[in-house]
């Protein structure tokens, strides 16, 4: 029953003996265990379609698929009819059916059915990591395992009768040739199913609805983003997810027409009697139940939190990884090396700003104390070249090394205009995403020397403030408009200006250019490394992404040791070396090492910490006298 | 089950929320005791059975109300317990049969024996834990409800609120029953308190019969914990109002007349449906009637979206919404904004099936049908507020806060769980911790003076980089009421209140700013010192008298800000100069100044040993294992409790000896003055002290302050006046500072100058007009010692006052 290209995995479908109205048989957690386990085996997740690669009208309705997404919105929880009874009108039998993991029921429901088991499940409303850079695309979509052709048409039928719940119960761990392929999959839907409904194979292209498509806003954080939104239905531990989490999604792809037939019908019919329809506004109802051809829906069986979106990474995480990890330790200090002579170009020659730059690009949040986030490490780059669209060509060859990134250009036209903080519309229920809902290690790039004299407006005065705060304290007010709520975030700023930030940063360095090309244009186009030369580009992305996520450790000795050092340079001057810079040099030191693969502090590393701070701090005490407007 | 209209004779007679107005005259008859046993079958008479019965009650009289709270009537017989459900129709329960017992169908209530009960509850209960103010007026050794009937006979309002905690304690069984079959049992509650009332008050004229409004149901407070087991139950959730809709006009009974022989007649609506007559039982032609709108009945009903209240949330998630219908006289109750607990029967309906559509959406709308709305902030405004109590602190929770309480060194703890990331400044962590706290609100309005301020305001200043901010984040991450903004970007209106357009209905509406918001909370200013003088100003009336008054676009109102603030400052030179006054470093006028009750500053100190600590408090701050910020979060928590239950719960009243203690400490302070002819305090101090004390005797959950809440407060005050009231000149203390923005010793010296000035302009004989800098140079070269623009500028400025000279641009000129 499946087309030759489509090689997305066909359901199977299982008729059960489970009684579904139980809800002690705890039949719904075996199912999801049995697909964790199938999914862990060699390159299993590989060969599941993705969402974010194959346009949607490709894959097959009801079929295994995955998204790689953030939680932009959850919705209310909804109940639903978890196990029902249907009446056959002809015969008067009774059929008790399960309504998990699906959307809509079968025919001739019998709503007084003591049978009924109402279950409760949430809905996410999931988009495209925002900002994902082009190469993260790429390369996740051309690493996916097409299946062999051998495969398709010749699936084995036995598992209809066989591979029941009581295999599944008996055997979950049963060995099965990785190339049976296609049954790694087992849905348990649970219908009789005579009537081939599920046998509708591709839906058709969805010429007309893209042109309403437009229509519809689908609530990117990011202006000019593509890549389809999806509603996630999550059956289990909903609690566990929070909004602006990064996930891959495992989950069955509902897009049946019914569900935009649904909202259709309501427009024409709407009766004043009924309850239900009163309840929600036309714009609630555009926004939570869109056409599924546009948005679909995915009932998750299971999802796993990314701690990054770097493709060229294995997905275990670092430690259950060791090989990969070990060999690409051994190389860090060569490959950090190279990073450094690349960026010092980039840099017109300023080594300094290349080393922090280096260190800017690894920070992370790795924890907050009471209100302190810990491992921020927000960089000023002054003295940035106004001529010549440097900025935006630094920013492009920015993009090509870290996973996600966003360019926002400080004109006071897009500070007083653009949506920076998210916003709830209690009129559609959802909240309206802004600029600074990102994606954890998302690297936001300001561009400050865009900025021209002129007044701010309401919006700009809280779009500045919004940037100071997510700077300050990593985090974002999202508007409530009753009240705010406080979201937490982790998102490496880096600002481009030219003379001193306006806001604020934990470390500014003054760019002092070895260099002065006379086509800045030229120059950088030579240097900038180009997509063919992937390999190199792979190395450092690989280099960055994994430095970010090391352990790191002060040993009872270091700890003297800094302790000791802070004291005497205190003695020295105490004006010189405050808390806060002791702060600093403690992050600078930890990101030092954690750059060139370290994974404890050592004395080395610390020394150079406060080489290169007090370096950076004498070249900022020049460029102030130079300035000549403090007194 | 069949449709109602077919077996007539299925209708619970007991049903207090019938849908036609015949029908529910025809109650009283089954509320006559003797005629015919409660839980026999009998009750379930013909409505022309149901007509006749001893005219005697006034129940009869009045009418009663349609209750679409309790949802559109469910036709469920009753049956017997021992026997199966009726399949279809209620033969079964129609059987009378002697010893058994009789329920509703689905549930276990039986009709008799749950209004005994209630009739019993409404009689006897006495609430043990009752206290005056609460219940305003009534007599606490009484029965409670029977003295609310009184109320309703006298009154006429014919809605008796019942709070379903007291239910639960008198009753648990009966409380079971109210919560899980709401809609069978409050008409049973409804027909026993109205049989009762009427007994009682047998010449009370109601508008309507009474209805009960249960309260306060323990079953789910909080919204994310619904689930599908809640549904057709009674819940009290809380949240906030975020949309109401238009009234909505409701259909409960429809009217139809027959188009051939003008026959009418009446059809309730059964679940939103109208099972329209197709044929007209007086002419029998059929699809004869029609559906005459303006005779049939309406009932109002709103739809209001509420959404979890912020501080019910979990990290990271977004808020909840939920719908509720408000019905009849709920209607329009609540406006969007306003917090309330709402008590009502959360219902699932499933999605319509439609005809032309064979497969249907499998999910579950949901909505709560309100019973009862209580606002909790509007009570803010009375004070206390019991249910919020209720549902902030478990027993064991209290036990714990209690458990602590009673240690000796709880300040202490206290205090160093405060910013644990923030290194040493234990007194400024003790003054934040006091303002926490709070003193206690008196109220001297009937003396003339209004309230007195029960909120401590603190002042931070010190340089820049010494976690000032952090500081203050931390506060308004700790308490529920907390505004933060920073004063570079505030206006005034971002600080009080502004009139905006609500862009739905064009109605002006007044927006709160952050002053109003901490309302019984703090209200953190970063930057104070960057703030525009207009918008400092408004600060003067919310710092002293707690209110702010707004006269803007026609809406002229005084709204209360009964807020502590907490404010830092940077010194007005990129460093403190310690060679300067508080006044002189910060730049801040001097009456806003006093008004603050502890000014801290936060500077490097500059020794060894401390540098030692502080560089290993940071090194392990960056080197922490999980666990350890697991713990602090917990104490987080716990802080967070400790100082809610302390605001709700403990009021201290000052002890004799205290108020002693304090009037020395007083004495004593004007004393340290008075030596060198200066005043030291003033009586704005002697509030402080008092506050200060109040809110120390908080921290250890103690009613009275005592003398050791006093000579902590005296410390404290005394360590904040050391940092910021410090005469540079003199190395003393001096109060003036704060108070007139200048030492003592300032002043006078700035008397001498200025009489040196005016000595040396009359020593100049007759110049009508002399150049400033001339005169300067002059005075400088006369002076022994060292004359600054500034001391020139002050003298020339109070010969001015004098009206001696005035100066314009760069010339002086004397007058007269």
């Amino acid at each position: 029953s499946t087309t030759g290209e489509s090689w997305s995995l066909t359901l199977t479908i299982i008729y059960s003996k489970t009684d579904f109205s139980n809800p002690k048989s705890g039949w719904e957690a075996k199912v999801v265990e049995f697909f964790k386990d199938r999914l862990k085996e060699k390159d299993a997740h590989t060969w599941v379609p993705s969402l974010n690669d194959v346009p949607l009208h490709y894959l097959k309705p009801n079929s295994l698929v995955k998204f790689r997404c953030l939680i932009q919105d959850m919705f209310d929880p909804e109940f639903f009819m978890g196990a029902y009874e249907t009446v056959d009108p002809s015969t008067n039998a009774k059929v008790l059916r399960c309504g998990r993991y699906k959307d809509v029921t079968e025919c001739g429901v019998d709503f007084n059915s003591r049978n009924t088991v109402t279950a409760e499940r949430q809905t996410f409303y999931c988009v495209p990591i925002p900002g994902e850079n082009p190469w993260v695309k790429e390369i996740s979509s051309s690493s996916r395992v097409v299946p062999s052709t051998s495969y398709a048409p010749t699936r084995q039928k036995r598992s209809y009768e066989e591979d029941d719940m009581d295999d599944m119960d008996t055997q979950p761990q049963k060995q099965r040739e990785p190339h049976s392929g296609w049954e790694l999959v087992y849905i348990y839907f649970l219908q009789t199913h005579g009537n081939g409904d599920c046998k509708r194979q591709e839906t058709e292209a969805p010429s007309s609805q893209t042109a309403s498509a437009s229509h519809l806003d689908l609530n990117f954080p990011l202006p000019g983003e593509k890549g389809p939104s999806c509603l996630v239905k999550v059956y289990e531990d909903w609690d566990s997810f929070k909004l602006n989490d990064t996930l891959e999604v495992f989950g069955i792809l509902s897009v049946s027409p019914a569900l935009s037939a649904l909202a259709d019908e309501k427009d024409a019919s709407s009766s004043i009697l009924d309850p239900t329809e009163s309840m929600e506004t036309a714009e609630e109802q555009r926004v939570h139940s869109p056409p599924a051809s546009l948005v679909p829906r995915l009932h998750m069986l299971y999802a796993r939190p990314l701690p990054h979106n770097n493709p060229l990474l294995p997905s275990a995480t670092l430690e259950d990884n060791s090989a990969f990890l070990s060999s690409t330790l051994s190389e860090m200090a060569s490959v950090r090396a190279e990073l450094l002579t690349y960026l010092t170009h980039v840099l017109l020659g300023d080594a300094l700003a290349a080393e922090y730059l280096i260190l800017h690009l690894i920070s992370n949040v790795y924890a907050r104390r009471d209100v302190l986030p810990l491992g921020k490490f927000a960089m000023n780059l002054s003295g940035c070249p106004a001529a010549a669209l440097y900025t935006q060509r630094f920013y492009q060859i920015i993009q090509q090394l870290v996973p996600s990134s966003f360019y926002l250009g400080m004109s006071l036209q897009n500070m007083n205009q653009m949506r920076l903080v998210p916003k709830k519309d209690y009129v559609a229920n959802r909240l309206v995403s802004g600029a600074l809902q990102l994606a954890r290690n998302t690297f936001l790039f300001l561009d400050e020397t865009h900025l021209e004299q002129g007044q701010l407006d309401t919006t700009g005065v809280r779009n500045v403030t919004a940037l100071g705060n997510l700077i300050s304290w990593q985090k974002v007010d999202y508007d409530f408009n009753y009240h705010q709520m406080e979201f937490p975030c982790n998102i490496n700023v880096l600002i481009a200006s030219e003379g001193r930030s306006l806001l604020p940063s934990d470390c500014q360095i003054h760019l002092q250019s070895q260099v002065s090309p006379p086509n800045m244009e030229e120059y950088l186009s030579n240097i900038q490394l180009h997509p063919q030369t992937s390999s190199q580009l792979n190395k450092f992305r690989i280099y960055l992404s994994v430095a970010r996520q090391l352990d790191y450790s002060i040993s009872d000795e270091m700890t003297k040791s800094v302790e000791d050092d802070f004291v005497d340079m205190r003695k020295d001057d105490p004006q010189s070396v405050s808390a806060e810079d002791l702060h600093r040099m403690l992050v600078v030191a930890r990101l030092l090492s954690l750059s060139l693969g370290q994974t404890s502090l050592t004395r080395d590393s610390w020394l150079r910490a406060k080489h290169i701070d007090m370096l950076r701090r004498s070249r900022m005490e020049q460029h102030q006298c130079v300035n000549g407007n403090e007194p | 089950m069949s449709s109602p209209t077919s077996t007539p004779g299925r209708k619970r007679g007991r049903d207090g929320n019938p849908a036609t107005r015949e029908f529910c005259s025809t109650i009283p008859k089954m509320f006559l005791p003797n005629e015919v046993d409660m839980s026999s079958p009998l009750m379930y008479g013909t409505p022309s059975s149901r007509v006749e019965g001893t005219p005697r009650s006034s129940v009869r009289g009045t009418p009663a109300r349609q209750r679409p709270d309790l949802g559109s009537v469910r036709k469920a017989p009753q049956v017997d317990l021992h026997s199966e459900p009726p399949s279809a129709d209620g033969a079964v329960a129609s059987e009378p049969n002697a010893g058994q017992r009789l329920v509703i169908w689905g549930t276990d209530v039986n009709v008799g024996t749950c209004k005994e009960k209630f009739q019993r509850f409404l009689q006897r209960f006495i609430d043990p834990t009752a206290t005056e103010d609460e219940n305003a007026g009534l007599d606490l050794n009484e029965p409670l409800y029977m003295q609310k009937l009184e109320e309703i006979s006298v009154v006429g309002d014919p809605v008796l609120n019942v709070n379903c905690l007291q239910v639960q304690s008198f009753d648990a069984e009966l409380y079971r029953q109210l919560i899980c079959y709401p809609q069978e049992v409050i008409p049973t509650f409804d027909m026993a308190v109205n049989e009762l009332f009427f007994e009682r008050f047998p010449d009370s004229i109601l508008e309507y019969q009474i209805q009960v409004r249960p309260y306060n149901a323990l079953k789910t407070r909080n919204m994310r914990s619904l689930n599908p087991e809640d549904i057709d139950q009674l819940i009290t959730i809380s949240g906030m109002v975020i949309r109401t809709s238009q009234l909505i006009p409701e259909m409960q009974e429809a009217f139809f007349q027959c188009q051939v022989c003008a026959y009418s007649t009446r059809v309730e609506v059964d679940r939103g449906r109208i099972a329209e007559p197709a044929v007209c039982r007086h002419c029998n032609n059929t699809h004869s009637l029609a559906l005459v709108h303006n005779r049939s009945a309406f009932s109002d009903k709103q739809m209001i979206k509420i959404q979890e209240s912020p501080e019910d949330m979990p990290a990271g998630q977004t808020p909840h919404t939920t719908i509720v219908y408000a019905h009849n006289d709920l209607v329009d109750k609540v406006q969007p904004g306003d917090r309330i607990n709402i008590t009502g029967i959360y219902r699932a309906v499933p999605m319509r099936v439609s005809p032309i559509q064979s497969n249907v959406k499998s999910v579950y709308k949901t909505h709560i049908d309100a019973i009862h709305f209580r606002k909790t902030d509007e009570k803010r405004l009375h004070g206390l507020d019991e249910d919020a109590e209720q549902k902030l602190f478990t027993e064991d929770r209290v036990q714990t806060l209690k458990e602590l309480a009673a240690k000796p060194d709880v300040y202490e703890r206290l205090s160093s769980a405060l910013a644990p990331s923030i290194y040493e400044h234990e007194d400024i962590k003790k003054g934040i911790l006091l303002q926490l706290f709070g003193g206690t609100r008196k109220d001297f309005s009937q003396t003339g003076r209004g309230n007195f301020r029960a909120e401590v305001n603190i002042l931070l200043c010190g340089d820049p980089g010494t976690s000032k901010s952090q500081l203050l984040q931390y506060v308004f991450n700790l308490v529920p009421r907390g505004q933060y903004t920073s004063g570079k970007g505030s206006s005034a209106v971002g600080l009080t209140a502004y009139v905006m357009k609500d862009p739905e209905t064009r109605q002006l509406v007044l927006q709160t700013g952050a002053l109003v918001l901490s309302d019984n909370g703090i209200c953190c200013i970063d930057e104070f010192d960057k703030m525009s003088d207009s918008t400092r100003s408004v600060l003067h009336e919310v710092m002293e008298q707690q209110t702010l008054s707004i006269a803007k676009a026609g809406i002229i109102c005084q709204l209360n800000a009964r807020t502590a603030v907490l404010a830092a400052a940077n010194p007005v030179e990129s460093q403190w100069n310690p060679k300067k006054t508080t006044i002189e470093n910060i730049q801040l006028p001097h009456t806003l100044l006093s008004r603050f009750d502890l000014i801290f500053l936060m500077l490097d100190p500059q020794d060894e040993a401390y540098d030692r600590r502080l560089a290993h408090h940071l090194v392990s701050l960056y080197y922490q294992s999980e666990e350890q910020i697991e713990e602090e979060f917990l104490d987080m928590a716990v802080l967070r409790d400790y100082i809610a239950y302390a605001r709700t719960y403990i009021n201290p009243r000052l002890s004799e000896e205290a108020s002693q203690a304090l009037i020395e400490a007083y004495v004593d302070m004007r004393k340290i003055g008075s030596g060198r002819g200066m005043v030291s305090a003033y009586p704005r101090q002697l509030e402080s002290l008092i506050r200060l004390a109040e809110a120390h005797a908080k921290v250890r959950f103690s009613e009275k302050v005592e003398t050791i809440d006093v000579e902590e407060a005296k410390r404290l005050h005394r360590e904040a006046l050391k940092q910021s009231a410090t005469d540079p000149r003199t190395g003393f203390v001096d109060i003036s500072i704060l108070t007139t923005g200048m030492s003592a010793t300032a002043r006078k010296r700035k008397e001498e100058v200025a009489q040196a000035l005016k000595k040396l302009i009359q020593a100049k004989g007759k110049t009508p007009a002399m150049k400033y800098q001339q005169l300067l140079d002059d005075l400088r070269g006369q002076s022994e010692t060292a004359i600054t623009k500034e001391l020139f500028d002050e003298a020339l400025r109070s010969l001015a006052d004098e009206d001696y000279l005035t100066v314009t641009g760069k010339t002086v000129r004397l007058l007269a």
